[in-house]
């Protein structure tokens, strides 16, 4: 199994459980903003502590609290292509991809640069891209440090209805070409129902009884 | 011919000595105290905040006689330096160098502690997601990121260094080629009858001083905000 997640997660009052099982392809978590998408994302690239659950990917457990496993983020190879992005503004495009490679991707340096998109953009800052380069740049300087897996929270969020196609096909060919399990959250329909080999919906918080 | 009299360059070496001695000592203490302030949540951390504020707000004088009361050589704390390290205070620069350090920590911690409160950690944990342990992530995110305010900071509590007089005279005393700088020197030179020019001549040197450091500053502030370009993400 890709993704195999049952678990709880609290925040103040609120409390949001989850539970799937997931095959290859791309797994959407669809539903409402403010359903706790985000947050499962972020607890399975371990920036969330949950509060008991499991969470295993691709045959490994990342986090177990029956058994006590929680594995630090730098450990859970995951590319986490976050909504917000979240390029280093202190680096160039090339440092940026350059921070977290790794050797043995499927996927070489070259390769990754063309399949993007990107090679022309190596020596801009951050602040200068566009919200489609960026987005881009998210994209490889993930798919460069070698992940066994990638989360993908809205990737068309910040970029324009022109370059929409472009990353949809884009990811069309990650989930293809690279068979890389991809945890992806979105609330459009359309775009679910056009990537997504399985999906999972995400009601959203119910309020802890205790 | 130099523009500076023999005494004089005695007292500008001096008081950079003091001042630079002054920020290196205090750059790891106020660093470690800002990162506690702007991260950790504890109990007792107002009380943190109120103590490393106290050299601020209390008179420099009372800063200086606590100082004597913590490090003259019978003191606990003292008694203890010397014995282990054989660092003495009183009566030599070395206790110039701590009162100014004490005095420019507050100033320091703040500059520190609002850069570092500044850093978007939501970057941190991009970094932790690429691979990065925590050590990495602090010197390849964290601190570029706050470089700024550290710089602040050097330059903020050099300036009060080498401006500091109340706490230092009260605690090392003002002693011409060991505890005297600038400031002091001033003072001394006001003391004796017929000294206009020297005053001028010594109050000149510590505007020279301070415009130097402050354009400093500013020149380095400047060359790494050009290198990141807009301030956006």
């Amino acid at each position: 199994m890709s993704f195999d997640i049952t678990l709880t997660l609290k925040r103040g009052e609120r409390r949001m459980d989850y539970a799937f099982v997931a095959g290859a392809g791309l797994t959407a978590l669809f539903g409402p903003s403010g359903a706790g998408k985000t947050s499962l994302l972020d607890a399975v690239a371990g920036l969330l502590r949950p509060a008991e659950g499991r969470i295993a990917v691709a045959g490994a457990t990342l986090f177990d609290s029956a058994a006590r496993i929680d594995l630090k983020p730098e450990k859970r190879r995951c590319g986490y292509v976050f909504q917000d992005l979240r390029l280093f503004p202190h680096r160039s495009v090339r440092r940026n991809l350059e921070f977290g490679r790794r050797e043995g991707s499927t996927l070489d340096w070259d390769h990754t640069l063309d399949l993007l998109g990107i090679a022309g953009l190596l020596d801009r800052m951050p602040a200068t891209l566009s919200g489609g380069e960026a987005q881009r740049v998210a994209i490889g300087r993930a798919l460069l440090s070698a992940p066994e897996f990638l989360l993908m929270d809205e990737p068309l969020a910040s970029v324009d209805v022109a370059r929409r196609e472009d990353i949809l096909r884009l990811i069309e060919r990650i989930r293809d070409e690279l068979r890389l399990p991809i945890l992806y959250v979105s609330h459009d329909r359309a775009e679910v129902e056009r990537l997504a080999q399985t999906i999972v919906p995400v009601a959203g918080p119910g309020i802890d009884a205790a | 011919m130099s523009p500076l009299s023999p005494a004089e360059w005695e007292i500008l070496v001096l008081s950079l000595k003091v001042g630079g001695v002054a920020i290196a000592a205090a750059l790891p203490v106020s660093f470690a105290l800002a990162w506690v302030l702007a991260r950790w949540r504890f109990p007792g951390k107002v009380l943190v905040d109120a103590m490393v504020h106290l050299p601020l707000v209390l008179p420099p004088v009372v800063t200086g006689w606590l100082l004597l009361l913590a490090f003259s050589p019978n003191a606990l704390l003292g008694g203890f330096l010397e014995r282990t390290l054989g660092l003495t205070f009183l009566f030599r620069w070395t206790g110039a160098a701590l009162a100014a350090a004490v005095m420019a920590l507050p100033l320091m911690v703040r500059a520190m502690r609002l850069s570092l409160e500044a850093v978007d950690r939501r970057l941190e944990s991009a970094a932790r997601t690429l691979g990065a342990g925590p050590w990495r992530t602090f010197v390849t995110v964290t601190l570029p990121l706050s470089a700024n305010g550290v710089l602040a900071a050097l330059v903020l509590g050099f300036a009060r260094s080498v401006g500091e007089f109340g706490a230092t005279i009260t605690f090392a005393s003002n002693i011409p080629g060991e505890t005297q700088t600038l400031p002091l020197a001033i003072y001394s030179a006001l003391q004796v009858p017929g000294s206009d020019l020297q005053v001028a001549r010594l109050a000149g040197l510590s505007v020279v001083l301070s415009v130097a450091a402050l354009v400093l500053s500013e020149w380095l502030a400047r060359r790494s905000g050009q290198e990141r370009g807009r301030h956006v993400v």
